[in-house]
């Protein structure tokens, strides 16, 4: 049944090839409005981007792997790496890239943009052009944020780029901790990603509410459309906060106001509730279309509905709503009255009831399933393993009487990871894997990809699960050098570094091997438990999908 | 798959029940330990406190990991292709899905229940006695400490430095990265009352061994209290991201019985040198190594 449809697409597709655009014109490209383009460009952006900083991670763990300075010690192949402060700025960019230019882009703009219209049966997103611009200021915004690295920390002019870190606490971002240009190009840099974030995510809501297939309800609507909605929301919502503390850091630094300033009246706290009011909506904006993509693989792999979907729907919804009101769990030591760290630990500790509700919908799911180890639905398997292995650190870490003696140790650096490094990460795999064939036309390599899937599992958990420990140990973040006694697990972690990069020069080979064999795609290579939109299209999809638009009973 | 995800979680509950044996032992020289797995150990009734509340949401974690994980290796061999080739279509079962969404809250008012009385103990210092309270000012700066003793705004007020790595003597029981010049010096047995600012970026003051940490923000005073009975070296790090050297602004805190804390008070209002010589003499650390294996 599904085949007839693809073959109609196809027929479709054929008959207008003569207007598409080809491959190699700039064109196509730079003034595109395609939202299968934009995502393609995005996918590659946030491929580019996430290399260099997955390339700024294993600096770090180099230079952890032994106590002393490996690298930054001012001396370490010429003097390239700097000193102990360059370390801080290696960490600051490894945050900000993986963030706002690897897993935002790959996940909202990347899939987004690919999947959204085509999963609701619209032919493009509502608003093409400003598509076009959303993707276009990113490069703009990462090449601010690079060139900062290379500015001066100081107005002195000595030390180069921004290392406060990326939340970017004043006074360490202002001009007492540092004074030059580096960090305006820094807020330059997130002011322009921010106005990126916040265009895309208008085009998805609009394109959302407005453009489903008739008799395509939200209640019918497919849980990665729901999951980009809610995503989108708390962007629009979130990020003109942060722009408007960037905005008040920016004036302090440069027109003489004095909102962060404590001899002006100021309260640098302030900044840290501004921040964290969009710091926390934004790991969910981070996780949100993971959760997308992990209840359709789960779904097509078992070959059985989602369990639960409208429980599952509104879960994301409460946990974007819930995501609102607890931000200052980031902020237990900063000296807050007991009853608001109270309030705070009770609210943040309520989030784990959507997220369990997920989890085990998941599993419900698979139950009575038939189910099939595709290499999607190892990286979606694995995925649910570890987020809940990064979920209950969470709870431990929710109750500030711990906390005070967790808070800015390895303790967190280990469940951040977890729930970001090997949970939205591996749902980006996970999605890469799902719709490769899809997206590019072509098969992959099974075996690499499940070769892939098992160097990154084991070599993320040798990464991570070890800094558990130096973090009850006592080992603080963002340090550059340590005393002896926390060798042992940091150089273990290190090993799992190499584990992982193993894992990537694997990817990289698996995209090199598809694009040399071109096998032959097909449009629906999932069979009977892929039943979304997307899969009634050709592999790739035609230029322009749904003349006719498809009806949804 | 089914068995590497299994060994995975037999050596993951060997580390638990190893980190719950660690946990618990009390210690006058507190160090963290090579290839240590849990908290140091506890030096204060709070801290002890915490660790007890701590091991409970561990295992209630562990327990939950085990059991999702018991769920995914149970579906994927009881309902993969082979074992079950027609899949079933169900979709819905209200009876579960109140049950996982009422049990998670359950757990979580029982952690709740546990979490409070402990949050609220850690911030609200006990109402004691004027005698009973000592004032310590600490200042953090780019990038050292300063401590500041009463009565008076500054009786007594030094800075309190990282001994550089090439200068370390481990005879001396110095440790790298760890070991001050001057440390601060509190009494065992008294309520010690720190107020805690900076004067230029946030720092933050933290001692692992009485899993406290506070913040010292410019602009403001925090306030951080202990009470501890047992005299030794505790070791803490700057916990907030201060610059090029934050890694290089350790805290040595040196407590001492309360007479021998009054007298390296007198001595060191009248020269820091001679308070030093006192408590080296009074409470001498031996070689680095016994200090990292004292227990």
């Amino acid at each position: 049944m599904s085949t007839d449809t693809a073959h109609a697409a196809d027929d479709h597709g054929h008959e207008h090839a003569h207007h598409d655009p080809k491959w190699y014109s700039p064109s196509r490209w730079l003034f595109s409005t395609n939202h299968k383009d934009i995502g393609t460009l995005y996918l590659i952006f946030a491929l580019c981007a996430g290399t260099v900083g997955f390339i700024f991670s294993g600096i770090m763990r180099v230079e952890l792997m032994h106590p002393g300075l490996q690298l930054f010690d001012g001396k370490a192949f010429g003097g390239f790496f700097g000193n102990e402060d360059n370390y801080n700025v290696i960490t600051t960019m490894h945050g900000l890239i993986m963030i706002f230019f690897m897993v935002m882009p790959a996940l909202i703009g990347g899939f987004g943009n690919w999947f959204v219209p085509l999963m609701i049966g619209a032919p493009d997103m509502a608003m093409p052009r400003m598509n076009n611009i959303s993707f276009w200021l990113m490069p703009a915004s990462f090449f601010l944020l690079i060139l900062s690295m290379f500015m001066p920390a100081q107005a002195t002019g000595t030390g180069t780029g921004f290392g406060g870190g990326w939340v970017m606490y004043p006074p360490l971002s202002s001009t007492v901790g540092h004074s030059g240009i580096a960090m305006d190009l820094v807020i330059f840099s997130l002011h322009i990603a921010g106005i990126s974030s916040i265009l895309g995510a208008i085009n998805f809501i609009v394109t959302i509410l407005n453009m489903r297939a008739p008799g395509m309800t939200l209640h019918k609507m497919p849980l990665f459309a729901w999951s980009v909605l809610v995503t989108a929301f708390l962007l629009v919502l979130a990020l003109p906060v942060l722009a408007g503390a960037l905005t008040m850091l920016l004036t302090d630094r440069n027109f003489g106001s004095k909102f962060f300033v404590p001899a002006g009246g100021g309260d640098p706290i302030m900044f840290q509730h501004l921040f964290w009011f969009f710091g926390h909506p934004e790991v969910y904006i981070m996780i949100l279309p993971g959760f997308g993509i992990i209840s359709h693989v789960i779904s097509t792999f078992s070959k059985k509905p989602v369990f639960g979907y409208l429980g599952m729907a509104y879960a994301m919804v409460a946990i974007g709503f819930i995501g609102f009101i607890v931000w200052a769990h980031h902020m237990y030591t900063v000296g807050m009255n007991v009853n608001l760290k109270a309030y705070f630990v009770a609210a943040t500790m309520i989030i784990a009831v959507p997220t369990g509700i997920k989890i085990f919908s998941w599993i419900a799911t698979m139950w009575g399933g038939s189910i099939e180890f595709k290499v999607p639905m190892l990286w979606a398997i694995g995925f649910i393993f570890l987020f809940t292995v990064g979920g209950v650190t969470g709870v431990v870490l929710a109750n500030a009487g711990v906390d005070h003696a967790l808070h800015d140790t390895y303790y967190v650096v280990a469940h951040f990871h977890y729930v970001l490094s090997l949970g939205a990460v591996f749902t980006l795999f996970c999605g890469w894997y799902y719709w490769f064939e899809k997206m590019w036309g072509v098969k992959y390599n099974g075996f690499l990809g499940g070769l892939h899937f098992w160097l990154t599992f084991i070599g993320s958990n040798v990464i991570f699960f070890p800094q558990h420990f130096l973090g009850l140990q006592g080992m603080p973040r963002r340090y550059v050098d340590y005393t002896p006694a926390f060798e042992h697990w940091h150089t273990i972690s290190t090993y799992g570094y190499m584990i992982v990069a193993a894992g990537m020069v694997i990817f990289f080979i698996s995209l090199a091997e598809a694009a040399i064999r071109r096998r032959k795609a097909e449009a629906n290579p999932w069979g009977e438990g892929a039943t979304t939109l997307e899969w009634t299209l050709s592999s790739p999809p035609p230029f322009h999908q749904y003349n006719d638009l498809p009806r949804v009973r | 798959m089914r068995f590497r995800g299994l060994k995975h979680w037999v050596l993951t509950c060997a580390g638990m029940l190893g980190l719950a044996a660690l946990i618990g032992a009390g210690a006058a020289f507190a160090v963290p330990v090579p290839g240590g797995i849990g908290f140091q150990p506890a030096a204060t009734d709070l801290a002890k406190e915490v660790d007890s509340f701590h091991d409970e949401i561990l295992i209630i974690i562990t327990g939950i990991t085990i059991f999702v994980t018991a769920l995914l290796v149970w579906v994927m061999i009881r309902y993969n292709k082979r074992a079950n080739p027609v899949p079933k279509k169900f979709s819905h079962n209200t009876l579960v899905e109140i049950l996982w969404t009422a049990l998670p809250v359950l757990i979580l008012v029982f952690i709740a229940y546990r979490s409070f009385p402990l949050l609220y103990e850690e911030d609200v210092m006990p109402n004691v006695e004027d005698s009973q309270i000592v004032d310590i000012k600490v200042y953090g700066r780019q990038w050292f400490w300063s401590y500041i003793y009463g009565p008076g705004d500054d009786a007594l007020s030094y800075d309190s430095n990282i001994i550089p790595a090439d200068l370390i003597d481990p005879s001396k029981g110095q440790i790298r990265q760890l070991s001050v010049d001057n440390p601060m010096v509190a009494p065992a047995g008294k309520y010690v009352r720190l107020t805690i600012s900076s004067s230029d970026v946030i720092h933050s003051w933290a001692m692992p061994q009485f899993r406290l940490k506070v913040d010292a923000v410019p602009g403001r005073i925090n306030q951080l209290w202990f009470k501890t009975d047992k005299p030794g070296v505790y070791y803490g790090q700057c916990s907030e991201l201060c610059g090029a050297r934050h890694a290089y602004m350790p805290i040595e805190l040196r407590i001492l019985p309360d007479d021998q804390y009054e007298i390296w008070k007198q001595k060191s209002t009248t020269s820091l040198k001679d308070g030093r010589a006192y408590l080296d003499q009074v409470q001498p650390l031996g070689p680095a190594a016994q200090v990292a294996s004292a227990k």
